[in-house]
């Protein structure tokens, strides 16, 4: 297989509500991936669009409806979509397009507009459940992440007031983020006494409903050095469905994010992911989920990751900087466009240019994952500066 | 440089040695402007006529096919039974049921009576409706291990005759049926599952 690099990258603003459509946020975060990279649309040789559930726009096939905002009239052009973790899940079909010697240059876009869906966006989730054991009982998502943030603080005996550190990082680090939507100086306490949505989770430890795209630009191992000095290389790719069946597993740990996360690691030649990770940016939609997306990516022990937390070691100057974006906690959860935005955000960290948000000591590799459909999809990208 | 503050100016592939860089003014990221502010709007926009918009209710309906495992585990329910599945292959006792198993791949003929009880696996206590409306009553959503499956099988359902403050990971539930006359073959025969 060749090597892929990232060789641009572009964000919109995330907002709850913007008056933009889907094709002009998509446009806007692939204009911007375009100029970032010095390139324009004609050296890109196909397209890949990851965008979330159809329900929420009410537009079915949104590939379709989003094409010409990502630039994919007259080319290969794929639309990918594994609910949540989308976001991680298009550069890797964009990876593979290249990989496989096919094409040169791929310009993946991710966009989510969730406001337009009324009364919620949240009465769109309904539809993902099984329409005859389940949906009749009227769950919403709230109650499974609530359910599974229930199992994994019993099974390790974790507290809701060592998972909310985790909000006030991601939400404190957003405040360095342009694009971010939720930037703001909060407390445990805050979060402690924030409105109890579905017990155990309370409002702050909830990522919002937002409108926004993001886009980056893949090229070949010749093709990148041609166009930038500093092409950050995607140096491992994994993905892993578990069981849609998710009342027949223990929701305590994430399996597949694990088998996701090993495939990626031994593409990558990481053996040791605790030393060799030097930032993370695992998906982030609840305050729990980074601590479990941590475990599952092998970068602590199972049950350990709250304490990481809790003493700072997660923080942007720590041992292991987790979510120095600012996560989808803090800068949003356009849902494809939020997994993505973490791609983003590895390509601007490694090469030195995340501003107020840069990690010190010059990290030289990192780890994005996002998760989704029926809580039981993992996806997987080690990205690095060789 | 952070990679947003990109402008519109036109830029050409440049050759090796010379990394494109944003054409942005330097300063402190937060006072500077983003290449794309985007238009936030707020609710009051749309209800004080600020903005245009249209708007789409779907009116579709749709009548499910329940297959062959489903539709003889709502039989089940509306005769008051709770039924599972077992694959020898994996020696493995499933609920939901379903016709073939997704381990081995080899359809599942053998049907298991369960007992309509079992154990919180888990729970929560949820004050926001599907639609995201408030509730002043939580719903108590809860996944219940089944007594006779294989460890850590459960279902999705409610729970209910209980304080909230006293529902526990590990309790012992059984299911509260609707009456005979009232069943009509749907998970919600079972009202919900409250403390032994």
């Amino acid at each position: 297989m060749r090597k892929v690099a990232v060789v641009g990258a572009g964000l919109t603003k995330f907002m709850r509500r913007a008056q933009e459509t889907g094709k002009e946020l998509s446009f806007e975060a692939a204009r911007a991936a375009l100029d970032n990279a010095g390139m324009q649309l004609k050296d890109i040789d196909c397209v890949v669009m990851g965008t979330a559930p159809d329900a929420f726009d009410g537009v079915h096939m949104k590939g379709e409806y989003l094409s010409d905002g990502s630039g994919a009239w007259g080319r290969p052009y794929l639309r990918g979509y594994v609910g949540g973790g989308t976001g991680v899940f298009a550069p890797i079909q964009g990876w593979y397009h290249i990989a496989s010697g096919m094409f040169d240059t791929c310009l993946v876009v991710c966009e989510e507009k969730m406001s337009g869906c009324k009364p919620h966006p949240q009465g769109a989730f309904l539809t993902i459940f099984d329409h005859t054991t389940e949906r009749p009982l009227y769950p919403n998502l709230l109650w499974i992440f609530a359910l599974e943030m229930n199992r994994y603080m019993t099974t390790h005996g974790i507290t809701k007031r060592e998972i909310a550190h985790v909000a006030v990082k991601n939400k404190k680090n957003a405040m360095d983020h342009p694009s971010a939507q939720l930037p703001m100086e909060i407390t445990v306490e805050d979060v402690m006494n924030s409105e109890v949505m579905a017990w155990p989770v309370n409002r702050l430890d909830v990522s919002p409903t937002s409108d926004g795209a993001a886009a980056v630009i893949l090229a070949s191992e010749e093709k990148a050095k041609k166009i930038t000095d500093k092409p950050i290389w995607i140096q491992g790719v994994g993905w892993n469905l578990d069981t849609s069946y998710w009342t027949n597993r223990d929701l305590y740990y994430p399996e597949y994010v694990e088998r996701a996360a090993r495939m990626a690691y031994k593409m990558a030649g990481v053996k040791e992911p605790r030393k060799e990770i030097h930032i993370a940016e695992p998906y982030d939609p609840f305050d729990y989920k980074e601590l479990h997306h941590m475990e599952g990516l092998l970068l602590c022990g199972k049950g350990e990751a709250a304490r990481l937390a809790v003493d700072g070691v997660t923080a942007r100057d720590g041992d292991l900087p987790v979510c120095p974006s600012g996560g989808l906690l803090g800068v949003g959860n356009p849902i494809a466009a939020a997994g993505l935005m973490k791609i983003s955000e590895l390509f601007w960290q490694l090469r030195g240019e995340a501003g107020k948000r840069q990690v010190p000591g010059q990290p030289k590799r990192g780890v994005a994952q996002a998760w989704g459909d029926l809580m039981q999809v993992g996806t997987v990208v080690v990205m690095g500066v060789d | 440089m952070n990679g947003l503050e990109t402008t519109r100016k036109e830029t050409k592939l440049k050759k090796k040695g010379s990394v494109p860089q944003a054409n942005v003014p330097s300063g402190p990221l937060l006072k500077r402007k983003m290449a794309f502010e985007g238009t936030p709007l707020s609710g009051k926009d749309f209800e004080q006529g600020k903005v245009l918009f249209t708007t789409y209710k779907p009116k579709l309906a749709y009548a499910w096919d329940t297959g062959r495992a489903i539709g003889r585990y709502l039989q089940g329910l509306k005769e008051g039974r709770l039924l599972g599945v077992r694959c020898r292959h994996c020696d493995r006792t499933v609920i939901p049921p379903r016709a073939f198993c997704e381990r081995c791949f080899r359809p599942i003929e053998e049907w298991v009576q369960l007992q309509d009880r079992g154990v919180i696996n888990t729970f929560s206590i949820s004050y926001v409706r599907w639609d995201a409306v408030r509730l002043e009553k939580p719903t108590l959503p809860a996944v219940i291990d089944i007594e006779g499956t294989s460890p850590r099988v459960g279902i999705l359902h409610l729970l209910g005759e209980v304080d909230p403050k006293q529902i526990k990971v590990g309790m012992k539930v059984k299911a509260v049926w609707k009456a005979a006359s009232e069943r009509i073959g749907a998970i919600t025969d079972i009202q919900y599952f409250k403390p032994e």
